[in-house]
């Protein structure tokens, strides 16, 4: 399961999660979406911080958040 | 029941309530601010809302919220007023919702007069606002009458789910006449409209619109639409036709106007004239096979009415041209007077010949 | 691995025909998150009369109306006398709330009438192709203010919210925007109130969002809302206008 998860075919590019993340880790994909947008993704899982910032700027509810749990002892 | 004297616009009001109507949005106007000031007292004594909106164009925005939202609901104007409500009873024919639109006419155009008239008639049949939509108009001619066609008018706006208008005048609306109320229906045991916005619980949504950005659908729509007016015009037509079987000459008027008819028709009798009247009671659908009929035998038609003449286009139209149609019309607020239509008609009979 | 956020279920799973970038989409995200949380979704019906928004019976998952140009606050005021019990919302433009729909807004927040609107305003009108809105600033340009607001000729932007302020029937009413991910959790906070102030029958609640076009301030989506920080937020200062004693916190 990834920490954060990006619908491409709702994406319209519009960047706003890009810019909102505090850890730089968003990137444009090389590839087209089927309205002609390159979605936004992330390739390095790991630094995610599952903040949702990326998710709260989307309009387009293209991005789906997780954190993993924290087992307590 | 007992009979009680009432004024018709208070008839109005408490015929709407007898029909299950728990809401009123409206706007002071002459001739017809007794029916908002009858409610004003009325509604809230059977749990019913009445609002005084801030202009007619709010008002009718209220009807087509409380209609879609399952209601009972009505509103009502004098002329100027239901012309600024034409946006919205477009849209509420357009979203299929029911509700009851009262006009009591006065003198036109622009501010007019407060006296009656009958100059709304082309707005009130031909849709009145954008589109190609058509209000079922009933046309009541007695106070009595306008307590029946109300409870009429709640019945067909939730059968065919359209806009009903009750065309009066400031006559009908300011005299007195006795009643009778029918019983009072319960809103609880009205049936249920599975299509209403009441909360989408255990459903989808219901969504209450009249937008179709494609045209494919929109024209669709209009096609549902026109099949509705093809089955009131099967359905529900409603006339009266007074001493018209062997009539040489047959007036044709509604509302105040056939009131005068009447009088007319009586004293054209006594002169030997063979008079006759047919009263349309829904203007649209309009009675045409009742008109045909009616006028079978006539050598002329004379409509009456308090306009420069609207009704008679129709009147025409109708009866294909078939038999020559006069008009004879007062306007402004002024009321024909009976002995002006019998000169009419004694005139309109000489020229034809006299009647046997 | 649990989830922290998701799309909320208030919304339908359509997509929106918002351009993008348009903050439209955040809005009604954030108006669905709060259904959710209130758990309201089966007894809300929401109002979106024309504008950009008018499609919204498409995108919120619950009974919705489409309404005339201006008269939202009129069928919400119908619906909300039929439906008492119901939490009734309306979603509006400027041009819709602040133009044509003056008279309506200011009577429903006259009456108290105990609805909540959503008043997005972008100081333009996105879906007619740009014109000049009652909320375009001075000097800002449109289609039918080619050089840009001349007080001398078009007068002077609305401030609906301190209007609004005025009005005792007003029970809440705050100006919030969602130029970035904090003020977007502030919006939030905003609108929620704005809804309980329904539920709790306190009289009229309104929430305006600062919200961008992108496409007709002729902006890439992300200097859209810097401009809407450097030139709306000065002229529409943020923050609570009215709200009622205990809410005030």
């Amino acid at each position: 399961m990834l920490k954060v998860e990006f619908d491409e075919e709702r994406c319209k590019g519009c960047e706003l999660c890009k810019a909102a993340c505090p850890k730089g880790i968003i990137v444009m994909a090389d590839h087209l979406n089927s309205m002609g947008f390159y979605p936004a993704t992330v390739i390095d899982q790991d630094s995610c911080i599952s903040c949702a910032f990326c998710a709260r700027m989307c309009p387009d509810v293209v991005i789906t958040v997780r954190r993993e749990e924290k087992n307590h002892g | 029941m007992a009979k009680v004297l009432m004024k018709g616009n208070e008839a109005l009001g408490e015929a709407a309530i007898r029909a299950g109507c728990r809401f009123f949005f409206g706007y002071p106007i002459t001739p017809q601010s007794e029916l908002p000031h009858y409610l004003a007292k009325r509604l809230p004594e059977v749990g019913g809302v009445f609002l005084q909106a801030e202009s007619e164009v709010a008002a009718i925005n209220m009807v087509y919220g409380a209609a879609g939202a399952g209601a009972r609901v009505m509103t009502s104007s004098s002329s100027p007023g239901v012309s600024l409500k034409m946006e919205g009873i477009s849209y509420i024919a357009g979203a299929e919702l029911p509700c009851v639109i009262v006009n009591m006419q006065r003198g036109g155009p622009g501010l007019g007069s407060i006296q009656p008239g009958q100059a709304d008639y082309f707005q009130a049949v031909k849709g009145g606002g954008h589109g190609d939509y058509r209000l079922l108009v009933l046309a009541p001619a007695s106070i009595q009458e306008m307590v029946d066609l109300m409870g009429l008018a709640f019945a067909l706006a939730d059968k065919y789910r359209n806009p009903v208008m009750i065309l009066g005048d400031g006559t009908l609306g300011q005299m007195m006449e006795p009643v009778e109320f029918p019983e009072m229906l319960d809103p609880e045991k009205l049936p249920q409209k599975p299509w209403a916005a009441q909360g989408a619980k255990g459903r989808e949504p219901n969504i209450i619109n009249s937008l179709y950005l494609n045209p494919l659908e929109l024209e669709d729509h209009n096609l549902k639409l026109q099949a509705k007016y093809t089955q009131m015009a099967a359905e529900e037509t409603r006339s009266e036709s007074y001493y018209t079987d062997d009539a040489d000459i047959v007036l044709v008027g509604y509302g105040s106007s056939a009131r005068v008819c009447k009088a007319a028709v009586d004293q054209a009798r006594q002169q030997g004239i063979k008079a006759g009247l047919f009263r349309p009671i829904t203007l649209f659908p309009f009675p045409k096979a009742e008109i045909q009929a009616a006028c079978r035998q006539a050598k002329a038609v004379l409509t009456v009415e308090m306009s420069m003449g609207q009704l008679v286009e129709d009147v025409r139209y109708n009866l294909e041209f078939r038999v020559p149609v006069h008009f004879y019309g007062r306007a402004g607020g002024m009321v024909p007077t009976t002995r002006a239509v019998v000169s009419k008609i004694t005139e309109l009979v000489q020229e034809g010949g006299r009647s046997a | 691995m649990i989830t922290v956020f998701e799309k909320p279920k208030s919304l339908t799973p359509a997509k929106t025909h918002y351009c993008p970038g348009c903050t439209h989409g955040i809005i009604h995200r954030l108006v669905a998150e709060v259904i959710d949380e209130l758990g309201v979704r089966e007894e809300t019906i929401g109002i979106a009369p024309v504008g950009c928004s008018v499609l919204a019976y498409n995108y919120f998952n619950v009974d919705m109306y489409e309404a005339a140009h201006g008269r939202a606050p009129a069928v919400a005021t119908g619906i909300k006398r039929v439906h008492p019990d119901k939490v009734v919302f309306t979603y509006q433009g400027d041009g819709d709330l602040a133009a044509i729909g003056t008279a309506e807004i200011i009577h429903a927040a006259a009456r108290g009438e105990k609805i909540t609107t959503i008043f997005v305003n972008n100081a333009i009108y996105g879906m007619t192709g740009g014109q000049m809105a009652p909320t375009t600033l001075i000097g800002q340009t449109a289609t039918t203010a080619p050089n840009g607001r001349d007080p001398e000729v078009q007068g002077y932007p609305i401030r609906m919210s301190e209007i609004l302020a005025t009005m005792p029937g007003a029970a809440y009413i705050a100006r919030v925007s969602v130029h970035n991910p904090q003020e977007v959790a502030k919006a939030k906070k905003a609108i929620k109130t704005a809804f309980q102030v329904q539920l709790e029958r306190k009289g009229f609640a309104m929430v305006e969002v600062l919200s961008s076009c992108p496409t007709n301030w002729g902006l890439t989506p992300l200097k859209a809302l810097e401009w809407l920080k450097d030139n709306m937020i000065p002229y529409y200062p943020l923050g609570v206008q009215k709200a009622p004693e205990e809410v005030k916190a």
